[in-house]
C-alpha cells in the first residue's frame, strides 16, 4: 500500500500537482492482514494550495474488509455498532469509495469483526457516498493470467491495478506512470512487465467505469501560487534531513560523522546517511542510543561535523551526553524525529511533546539551542541551519522534526551548492598557539575550537566545569556563575543571526485586518496555514525555538487573541508564557498521535 | 622523544601513595618511547580517579562523563584514524557503567589502547564495592558483604573477541611500560588491566603479588616466545593439562626443567589458552573466602596480541572503495541523480 501511495504521489508531483503526503501504519511490520489492526494506509492530497494531506478523503481505496471499516468509522472502528459519522469517518459523504470486492469474502468479514454479510448496510454508509466494487483480485489474475507467474506473486499486483483505476480516475497520463514503475523496479527488471500490464489493465478498466463515476480533474493551469522556477523532486522529510547535514558538510568543508541507533521514526535519516559513502560520510550504528550520541562528541572533539538522530525515548538516553557536549562546548546536531510517548507510546505516530525535553531535559543548567522543521521539505533548510548554528557557535543543536514531517513527503526545490548560505566554523586564532586553553572565547562568548592533529594547541577539555580563564577544573563559586550565564549568553546570541519571526497572512480573497493570531512550531505549519486561510486570520509559525526571534513579542503583542495550536497539552504555550510574559495566551491542543484537522482547529476558534 | 615532554603542567591529584600515580609515569615513560607527538595523541576518559589522566598527559585530552569513553574514543578513533587514541577507565567505569561501551569497542576492534586500572573498589565516591570486588566483600554499600560474582576482566575481554589483552601491576614499572608499548604497536583494541591500589578504601587488595616477597612466587611475567617460567628462583615452569574424564583443560604448575613447559604465544588466535593463563590465580580474588587448592601465578605481561583487520581501517577503506565507484560525489552532482521535473 505504501508503494502504491508513493508512486501515484509523485506521479501527481510530476506533473505539477502540490502534494501532501501521510503514510499511516501499524507499528508491527507484518500486522495480520485482514484484521482492524493491520490497516496500513496511505494519504494524499493533490492540487494547489495544498498544505496538508487533507482532512477528509475524496477518493478512498479499500482493500479489504478491515481497511473499509477502518476508514469508514476513523478512529470510532473499535466501538460496536458504530456507523458512519462524517465527524469521524476518514471521507466525506461524497466520496468516492474503492473497494476491493474480493476480499469481502464470509472469512474476510469474520476476520474483520463484521456481524452481518453486508458491510455498507453495517457500517451505514450513506448513499451520496459513490462505491466501486472492483473485484481486484479476479482481475489482477485475470490479467496475468499467461504471465506464469505463481498466485502469491500475482496477489502482490493487486496494489497496481488499482493504481491503475486510481490513474484513470485522476486522469493521469499512463506513459508517465509507466516510466515510474520502471524506475522503481530497475533493480528488479523482470517485475516491470506484469506490474505494467496490470496497471495499464487497470487504467482502461476504469474507462470503462466511466458510465458510473465521474473522473476528478485537477487543474494544474489554474495554480495561484505557482511554485518558483527550478527543478523539484519529491522528498520525504527524513530524507531531506540527511540531504541537509550532507549540503552543511561540504558547505562547510567538515567532514560529516553520523552515530546513530536505530529507532522509529527516525532511523530512514541513518539509512541514507549509511548509503551515502560517496558523499565521504562515515556513519556509525553504535551499540546504543548513548553511544550514538558520545561517538558524535569524539568526532566533534576531534574536529568533524558531528550528528546523532534519534526519537523521544532516545533524546531521554542522550540527555547526559548532550550536557557534555554544552559542557565542552562542542558542536553537535542532535535530530530528534518526534513520535507519540511518553515511554515507548506511539512509535509510528506523531506528536509535539518532546518541545520541554529537548528544552529542558538535562541537568544543570544546560542550555542548548532548538529548531523545529516545518514542512518535509523543509527538514533540508532546518538540518541545514542546525549544521550552521553548531559549527559557528560551538552549541549542540536539538532539530525536532516528527513521524508526521519523517514519512510524509512533499514538493522540493533541489537547490544548488552555490546558492546555500555560508557557513564558517569557529576556529581559532593563529596567535593563541602554543597559549590555546578552552575556555578562550571570543566577544560573542564562543569559545575557539581547537582539535587534535593542530601543533601548539593541545588541551584537556572537561564535562566538569572549567575556570574561565584558565579552562582548567574549577570549584570556585563566583567562577561556575560566571561560566553558567557565559554559556546561557552563548546562546541567547545566536538571536542576532537568525531571520525574524514573520506573520503569514491569508491570501487576498479572504483578506482582513485580523485581530486573532494562530500561533505554532514545527510540522504543524500546513494544518495551521489551512485554518488560518479559512479563518482568514494570521498565522505565526515558529522554527526558531531557542531562542527565540527577536521581533517575538512584538509580534505577539498586536493582535487581541493569541491562540498556540500544537499536537500535546500545551508545552510551547507554557514556554511562550515564561518567555514573552505579558501576553494572554490561548491554546488549542490536540494529542492524538495525528496530525491536526483542519476544520476542528477552525471551528474551536469560531465557537470561542 | 622525553618523558617530561608529556608531562602537563597541571598538579596531580591522586592520592599520596595511590597506584595511580605509577601508571601515570609510566604512561609518560611509554608514549616518549613510542615517540608520537603531542598534538596527534588523543587521551580519553569517563569518571573516576583513573579518568583524571589526561590533565596530567601533555596531548589532546578529553574527561568525560561516566563510563563513556569508550564510546567517545571509538568517535574520535574512528573519525580520524591517523590519531593515537587512548582510553583511560576504570573497573566501575569499565565494567559496571560503561560495560557496554567496552565490549562492543573490543567486539568491534577499534583501534584503542585502553588503560583500565583495576583497583577493585570505587575510590571517587569513596568506597563502594566494584563488579572486580571479591563475593563477600565488606564496603559501605555492602555492609554485610557483597553477594555478587566478580568480572575477570581477561575472561570478559576474550569472551568479546580481543585481540589484545595484557595485565600490569602498579609496582612493576618496567612490565607497565612494555604493556603499554606493546598495547600502542598493536593495531586493533588493546586492553591493559593495570591492577593498582587504593592506598585508602582497598589498600593491599593485590598484595598477594604485589607484595616484594611474594611477587616472584605468586606472578609470572609472560613474553611471546618464552618459556612460561617463574619463581624466586626461576625453577617453576606451566603447562597444561586436560583431565582425563571431564576434558576440561587446565594450568598446572610443573618443574621449570619439565619439557612439558610451554612456550607463550600471544599471536595464537585461538584463545583457549590465553583464557587459561588469564583465569590463573584469578579463583583467590572470587571470594574473600575463596579455598584455593593450586599455587598458580597470576599473568602478568601481555597475554593475548592477536592482528585484526580494525573498525576504524575498515571503516575508511569501505569508504574509499564506494567512493571510487560512486557516480556523484558533491551534492550537486548527489542531486542529478534524483527523479526530478523542472517548473
Amino acid at each position: 500500500m505504501q508503494l502504491t501511495g508513493s508512486l501515484f504521489s509523485s506521479l501527481s508531483a510530476i506533473l505539477g500537482h502540490e502534494i501532501s503526503t501521510l503514510p499511516d501504519f501499524p507499528a508491527e511490520i507484518r500486522a495480520p492482514q485482514g484484521t482492524l489492526g493491520g490497516v496500513s494506509g496511505f494519504q494524499v492530497e493533490l492540487g494547489t494550495d495544498v498544505f496538508t494531506p487533507g482532512d477528509k478523503a475524496d477518493v478512498i481505496v479499500a482493500m479489504n474488509a478491515a481497511a473499509l471499516k477502518v476508514c469508514t468509522l476513523g478512529s470510532h472502528f473499535n466501538h460496536p455498532q458504530a456507523h458512519y459519522d462524517e465527524e469521524f469517518s476518514y471521507f466525506h459523504r461524497h466520496a468516492i469509495v474503492i473497494v476491493d470486492t474480493d476480499s469481502l469474502t464470509d472469512k474476510d468479514l469474520e476476520k474483520a469483526q463484521y456481524h452481518t454479510d453486508n458491510p455498507f448496510e453495517e457500517l451505514g454508509i450513506p448513499e451520496s457516498v459513490q462505491i466501486v466494487p472492483v473485484a481486484l483480485t479476479t482481475l489482477t489474475k485475470e490479467a496475468l493470467k499467461d504471465s506464469g507467474m505463481d498466485n502469491k506473486a500475482m496477489l502482490k499486483s493487486r496494489n497496481m491495478f488499482a493504481l491503475g483505476v486510481i490513474c484513470w480516475l485522476f486522469d493521469e497520463p499512463m506513459d508517465k506512470a509507466i516510466h515510474l514503475l520502471e524506475e522503481k523496479f530497475k533493480k528488479k527488471p523482470a517485475l516491470v512487465a506484469p506490474n505494467t500490464k496490470v496497471l495499464v489493465d487497470g487504467y482502461n478498466y476504469g474507462q470503462n467505469l466511466a458510465l458510473s463515476v465521474n473522473q476528478i480533474r485537477l487543474d494544474s493551469s489554474a495554480v495561484n501560487h505557482q511554485p518558483s522556477a527550478g527543478r523539484y523532486t519529491s522528498i520525504a522529510g527524513n530524507r531531506a534531513t540527511a540531504f541537509g547535514l550532507i549540503a552543511a558538510a561540504e558547505k562547510a568543508s567538515k567532514h560529516l560523522f553520523l552515530g546513530s541507533y536505530p529507532i522509529t521514526p527516525a532511523t530512514d535519516i541513518l539509512h541514507e546517511l549509511a548509503a551515502r559513502k560517496d558523499m565521504n560520510v562515515m556513519a556509525v550504528q553504535a551499540e546504543d542510543e548513548i553511544a550514538g550520541v558520545c561517538t558524535a562528541i569524539g568526532a566533534a572533539f576531534a574536529g568533524d561535523l558531528a550528528c546523532t538522530t534519534t526519537s523521544g525515548p532516545g533524546l531521554s538516553l542522550k540527555s547526559e551526553a548532550i550536557g557534555l557536549a554544552v559542557m565542552a562546548e562542542l558542536p553537535l546536531v542532535v535530530v530528534d524525529v518526534q513520535r507519540g510517548g511518553p515511554s515507548t507510546g506511539l512509535p509510528t505516530k506523531t506528536e509535539q511533546t518532546d518541545l520541554m525535553q529537548a528544552l529542558y531535559g538535562r541537568n544543570g543548567e544546560c542550555p542548548a539551542v532548538v529548531l523545529a522543521a516545518s514542512t518535509s521539505a523543509n527538514c533540508f533548510d532546518f538540518a541545514y541551519e542546525a549544521c550552521r548554528i553548531a559549527l559557528e557557535n560551538m552549541t549542540p543543536v536539538i532539530l525536532l522534526t516528527d513521524t508526521y514531517l519523517a514519512n510524509g513527503t512533499a514538493l522540493w526545490r533541489i537547490p544548488k551548492m552555490a546558492d546555500l548560505p555560508m557557513i564558517t566554523p569557529q576556529s581559532v586564532p593563529e596567535e593563541l598557539k602554543g597559549k590555546y586553553n578552552p575556555a578562550l572565547r571570543d566577544e560573542r562568548q564562543v569559545r575557539y575550537w581547537a582539535f587534535p592533529g593542530m601543533e601548539g594547541y593541545e588541551h584537556r577539555n572537561i564535562g566538569l566545569e572549567r575556570d574561565a580563564e584558565r579552562g582548567t577544573i574549577s570549584t570556585n563559586p563566583e567562577n561556575h556563575e560566571i561560566m553558567v550565564r557565559a554559556r546561557q549568553q552563548k546562546i541567547a546570541q545566536v538571536a542576532e543571526r537568525i531571520p525574524e519571526l514573520k506573520v503569514i497572512k491569508p491570501s487576498a480573497v479572504n483578506h482582513h485586518p485580523s485581530d486573532i493570531l494562530l500561533v505554532g512550531w514545527g510540522s504543524t505549519e500546513g494544518h495551521l496555514r489551512a485554518a488560518a486561510q479559512e479563518l482568514g486570520c494570521d498565522l505565526a509559525q515558529f522554527n526558531y525555538i531557542m531562542p527565540l526571534p527577536k521581533n517575538t513579542k512584538e509580534v505577539l503583542s498586536q493582535y487581541k487573541r493569541v491562540i498556540v495550536c500544537e499536537l500535546n497539552t500545551g508545552q510551547f504555550a507554557n514556554y511562550l508564557r515564561a518567555q514573552v510574559p505579558g501576553i494572554e495566551i490561548e491554546q488549542y491542543n490536540e494529542i492524538q498521535g495525528q496530525p491536526f484537522a483542519v476544520e476542528r482547529i477552525v471551528r474551536y476558534v469560531q465557537q470561542n | 622523544m622525553e618523558a617530561s615532554q608529556f608531562k602537563s603542567d597541571h598538579y596531580v591529584r591522586f592520592c599520596p601513595g595511590c597506584g595511580d600515580h605509577a601508571i601515570c609515569m609510566a604512561l609518560q615513560k611509554a608514549m616518549a618511547q613510542i615517540g608520537i607527538p603531542t598534538h596527534q595523541v588523543a587521551v580519553i576518559s569517563g569518571i573516576g580517579c583513573s579518568s583524571r589522566m589526561p590533565h596530567y598527559l601533555n596531548t589532546y585530552g578529553f574527561n568525560t562523563i561516566h563510563g563513556r569513553g569508550g564510546a567517545i574514543a571509538t568517535g574520535v578513533k574512528t573519525s580520524h584514524p591517523e590519531l593515537t587514541v587512548w582510553q583511560m577507565s576504570g573497573d566501575g567505569d569499565c565494567l559496571a557503567i560503561g560495560g557496554n561501551h567496552f565490549i562492543h569497542e573490543i567486539r568491534r576492534n577499534v583501534d584503542l589502547n585502553v588503560c583500565m586500572f583495576n583497583n577493585r573498589i570505587y575510590g571517587l565516591t569513596k568506597g563502594q564495592y566494584s563488579p572486580t570486588s571479591a563475593k563477600g566483600f565488606v564496603s559501605k554499600s555492602s555492609p554485610f558483604g557483597t553477594i555478587e560474582r566478580p568480572f575477570v576482566p581477561a575472561q570478559l575481554v576474550l569472551g568479546a573477541r580481543g585481540t589484545f589483552f595484557a595485565r600490569t601491576l602498579d609496582v612493576d614499572m618496567p612490565t607497565t611500560v612494555d604493556c603499554l608499548v606493546a598495547a600502542q604497536q598493536h593495531k586493533g583494541c588493546s586492553i591493559v588491566e593495570c591492577l593498582v591500589n587504593c592506598v585508602i578504601f582497598n589498600n593491599g587488595t593485590h598484595a598477594w603479588i604485589a607484595d616484594r616477597e611474594q611477587r616472584a612466587e605468586h606472578s609470572i611475567v609472560l613474553k611471546h616466545g618464552e618459556k612460561m617460567i617463574f619463581g624466586k628462583n626461576r625453577d617453576k615452569g606451566l603447562t597444561v593439562e586436560i583431565d582425563p574424564v571431564t576434558f576440561v583443560p587446565k594450568m598446572i604448575v610443573v618443574s621449570a626443567d619439565d619439557p612439558r613447559v610451554l612456550v607463550h604465544d600471544a599471536t595464537q588466535p585461538d584463545p583457549t589458552l590465553h583464557r587459561l593463563l588469564g583465569l590463573m590465580g584469578q579463583e583467590r580474588i572470587e571470594s574473600v573466602n575463596a579455598e584455593v587448592d593450586n599455587d598458580l601465578p597470576v599473568a602478568l605481561g601481555v597475554i593475548r596480541n592477536v592482528e585484526e583487520e580494525t573498525y576504524d581501517h575498515a571503516v575508511s577503506r569501505q569508504i574509499e572503495e564506494v567512493r571510487s565507484k560512486a557516480k556523484a560525489h558533491n551534492f550537486d552532482e548527489l542531486t542529478e541523480t534524483l527523479e526530478s521535473w523542472t517548473l
